[in-house]
């Protein structure tokens, strides 16, 4: 069998950006969720919020660490295997990564050192404001990523000179059509990363009486977090929806496996669409109201996937259910969030064990979601790099051969698999030494060394034989 | 646009400073991984590694700086340099991911030690080896058509770059040894100051064969060193005078000296591949203008960067400063 460049690209880039994408939803979330504990404990001098903060500010070194490490693999990803692509499109993605390395490394630099090291040595009001400037650093970071992507999705203010693009305008280009929604979107799902896996970690304390009362107080306050935060991401998410229907028509149509382009189109609860036979097999769909959602009118016009050429359609079944299977955890995240007011209003939150241990496994559910939101994104972008100007085939690099690829493709996981293993599993002792373990004497003594994240959390890897 | 400055020049210099930058500080620290499997004990692997881990990774930020620069800049570097070096920038990576996560792992584990030793030390060998074989092919050459690159995958793996991926690993070790020399003492000290003047032959041995290779490769420097600029004779006699006064220094055992003319050679053989190559950038085809951005996306991350680099400046010496002094057992204090 001939081994494809593009294939293994593709498969390539996404696996290697879908790992790295875990970690920083998680620690914008946690950011932000520190620096209110923080801002918690200085305007009550409850030190319950020290505790916590001490605790989850363990957690967040280490997968910022790890988000780190992943993140430089991403920053040649682009010279490796799209060299074309990003030679084309280098004085707009340049500039606008760069910066976002810059952010990165400025709040690194000032402020994260102090944040996880500077409890005890500086004012209770600069460690605070050094938790509020590492917040504010990811949103910056986030703000830059976001914008090299949405240019991708909905080019402007860009012009295309001798086969590279010049930026016409930084403002179209950086605040581009899509830009707002999708950073939106994104800040929301990591809030909501960051509520739920607190809420999560919390409810098995609890549920174990461990630090009762320190962890009822998160739990609680991760719970508020959902209830405002859930159906806030459903209500923006149907926004971009509506912001893609204008721009990427395509998109939507494969988010909704709709073929012909009609009016009155049901919403497909189930399907398996078939790219080859241009139709969908299975379908139970509730009539009319995919119209609705989309153009507010229940004879709406929604456009259909045979308006442009089978090449240029996107692989449906994909987009379809990587959609369904967001809006479904979207949904659900609302549920628990309603169900826990209900127990709330009774004064049992913290006592029903269905709901903690639900909880419990609903702390893996935003990871799936964002996933499969990036999913929807990107391969509903397909087979467009630069959506309507260039596509995959066109980006690739042209000296790449198959043989090649597969090497680093193979490579990239054992790599990943090897090195995040130990993370993940690093993470999992931290999270088992809970907020006792986090504010008892370090269990390692260590060499001082400041700024590097790990160092943050005293835990040993291994145990002692 | 107007273009009242050549920006292009401006961020040759940048990005020159950036990696002359990021080749001694991360090289010092690299050289500890590749000397780790010689020392002589597990107590003097724990003095080497605490040497380096309060700055290894501010020194890995020109590293990632460099890398985004040179895209922003000139994009032709990043999108021939990249795919031509596809099997070696994944090396590359793969060993600092393996170091960097020994620094975290290794002073955490227990009965885990060894394995975070092996990862530092390996990854740390294949980084700089990487790293060595990306100046060689530099040298060659690569081979373009259009704007794309076009050669084969292991285009970059030849003798010569074997050669210099391996000269940039002995380096390294010398640039790790002579700063072990500076910052430590005792055991640690005395053998540092024992394999000193054999890792200086190795690189001069190194340092000999590519002096003489690199004018043969292409006319172009040839004519550079022999017809018109006799003034950059200057460079390699620089170079060749401060292996002298490591070679000096180690014989009167002066600490801080040895550390300090090691850094002189490279920055003096860097210096003479620069003069021989300017303006060349993608060579042999593409000078830094052939190779540079848009002017108004040159100005634009321009502000960030004059920006960003004096904090990162000042915060490094800030570093160095805190850390200064000698590693005692159990790191600084
Ligand atoms: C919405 C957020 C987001 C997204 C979509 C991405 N990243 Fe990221 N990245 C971050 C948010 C982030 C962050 C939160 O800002 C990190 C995590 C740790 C850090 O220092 O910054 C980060 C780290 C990080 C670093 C290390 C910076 C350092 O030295 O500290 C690099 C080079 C990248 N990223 C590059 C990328 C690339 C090329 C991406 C896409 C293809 C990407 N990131 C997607
Ligand atoms: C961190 C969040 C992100 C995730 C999880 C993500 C996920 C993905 C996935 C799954 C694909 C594969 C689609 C397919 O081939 O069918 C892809 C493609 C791609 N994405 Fe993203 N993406 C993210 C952010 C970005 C950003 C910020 C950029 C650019 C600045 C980007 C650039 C690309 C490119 C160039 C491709 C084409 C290669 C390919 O098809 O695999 N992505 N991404
Ligand atoms: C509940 C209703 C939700 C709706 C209607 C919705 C809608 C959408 C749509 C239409 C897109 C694709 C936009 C495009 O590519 O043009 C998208 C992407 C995405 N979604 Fe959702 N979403 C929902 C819930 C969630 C939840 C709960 C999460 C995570 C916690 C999430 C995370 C994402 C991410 C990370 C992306 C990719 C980035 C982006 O394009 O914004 N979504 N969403």
């Amino acid at each position: 069998m001939e081994l494809d460049p593009l294939m293994l690209s593709r498969i390539q880039f996404a696996f290697v950006v879908c790992f790295h994408a875990i970690f920083p939803v998680f620690t914008i979330g946690l950011a932000s969720t520190i620096a209110g504990f923080e801002t918690l404990a200085y305007k009550t001098g409850d030190p319950v919020w020290h505790r916590l903060s001490k605790f989850w500010i363990q957690v967040f070194a280490v997968v910022f660490g790890i988000g780190v490490v992943s993140g430089i693999v991403m920053s040649f990803q682009f010279g490796t295997n799209w060299s074309n692509f990003s030679y084309a499109t280098a004085n707009f993605l340049g500039p606008v990564l760069s910066y976002e390395v810059i952010t990165a490394f400025f709040l690194e630099a000032s402020f994260l050192g102090v944040l996880l090291f500077g409890r005890d040595k500086v004012p209770q009001g600069v460690h605070l404001f050094a938790a509020i400037m590492v917040a504010s650093g990811t949103f910056i970071s986030s703000f830059w990523i976001l914008a090299a992507n949405s240019l991708m999705q909905t080019p402007d203010g860009l012009e295309l000179i001798n086969g590279m693009y010049h930026v016409k305008s930084w403002t179209d280009s950086i605040f581009n059509p899509s830009f707002g929604y999708r950073f939106m979107h994104m800040v929301v799902a990591s809030f909501l990363t960051a509520a739920l896996v607190v809420a999560g970690v919390s409810a098995w304390f609890v549920l174990q009486k461990r630090e009762f009362v320190a962890n009822r107080k998160a739990l609680s306050v991760a719970l508020w977090f959902l209830l405002i935060l859930a159906p806030v991401q459903a209500v923006i998410g149907d926004f971009h929806g509506l912001n893609t229907l204008k721009y990427q028509p395509t998109k939507v149509a494969a988010m909704e496996g709709n073929w012909e382009t009609s009016s009155g189109v049901p919403l497909l609860l189930f399907a398996i669409p078939d790219n080859e036979n241009q139709t969908n097999h299975f379908e139970v769909g509730i009539p009319k109201l995919a119209s609705f959602v989309l153009t507010h009118d229940w004879d709406g016009e929604v456009p259909g996937l045979k308006d442009v050429p089978v090449e240029e359609q996107p692989p449906v079944l994909i987009v379809f259910w990587s959609f369904r299977i967001m809006v479904a955890l979207g949904l659900l995240m609302i549920a628990f969030a309603v169900w826990g007011l209900f127990l709330r209003i009774k004064g049992r939150y913290y006592q029903s064990t269905y709901f903690l241990n639900g909880l419990r496994l609903m702390s893996l559910s935003p990871f799936i979601a964002v996933l499969a939101g990036w999913v929807v994104t990107e391969s509903g972008r397909a087979p467009w790099l630069i959506y309507g100007q260039m596509t995959h085939a066109q980006g690739l690099t042209p000296s790449l051969t198959g043989g090649m690829a597969l090497f680093t493709l193979i490579g990239y996981i054992v790599v990943y698999s090897l090195v995040f293993s130990a993370g993940v599993y690093y993470l999992l002792k931290v999270f088992r030494g809970g907020v006792e373990k986090a504010n008892a004497p370090h269990e390692m003594e260590e060499v001082e060394r400041p700024m590097r994240p790990f160092s943050a959390a005293h835990v040993a890897i291994d145990e002692e034989i | 646009m107007e273009q009242p400055f050549d920006l292009t020049v401006i961020w040759a210099g940048i990005i020159g400073f950036g990696i002359m930058m990021y080749v001694l500080m991360d090289g010092f620290d690299l050289g500890q991984g590749i000397l780790f499997p010689f020392a002589p004990n597990e107590k003097a692997r724990d003095t080497m590694m605490n040497s380096v881990a309060p700055i290894w990774d501010g020194n890995e930020t020109w590293l990632v700086l460099g890398g985004a620069g040179l895209l922003a800049a000139f994009p032709l570097v990043y999108s021939v340099f990249l795919p031509a070096l596809y099997i070696g920038v994944f090396l590359l990576l793969a060993g600092l991911i393996f170091r960097g996560i020994a620094f975290e792992f290794r002073f955490k584990a227990k009965t885990s030690k060894y394995l975070w030793s092996w990862s530092f030390s390996v990854g740390s060998i294949v980084a700089a080896f990487a790293q060595g074989a990306v100046v060689g092919t530099y040298i060659q050459g690569f081979k373009t058509e259009g704007f794309v690159y076009v050669g084969g995958a292991l285009d970059w793996l030849t003798p010569f770059t074997v050669i210099t991926g391996l000269g940039l690993v002995v380096g390294y070790a010398l640039l790790g040894s002579t700063w072990l020399i500076m910052k430590t003492e005792g055991e640690v000290q005395d053998w540092a100051y024992k394999i000193t003047p054999k890792l200086l032959v190795g690189l001069m041995t190194v340092f000999a064969i590519v002096c003489v290779y690199t004018p043969f490769i292409d006319e172009y420097v040839k004519a550079r060193w022999f017809d018109n600029l006799s003034i950059i004779w200057v460079l390699p006699v620089l170079a060749l005078y401060c292996a002298f006064v490591v070679f000096s220094n180690v014989r009167k055992r002066k600490d801080g000296m040895p550390f300090v003319a090691t850094m002189g050679i490279f920055l003096f053989s860097y210096l003479g591949l620069l003069v021989s190559k300017w303006p060349y950038i993608v060579p042999p085809k593409f000078t830094i203008w052939d190779a540079a951005s848009a002017y108004n996306s040159q100005l634009f991350l321009l502000i960030g960067f004059l920006f960003v680099i004096p904090i990162i400046l000042a915060y490094t010496s800030w570093t160095y400063w805190v850390f200064r002094g000698k590693v005692k057992e159990g790191g600084y204090h």
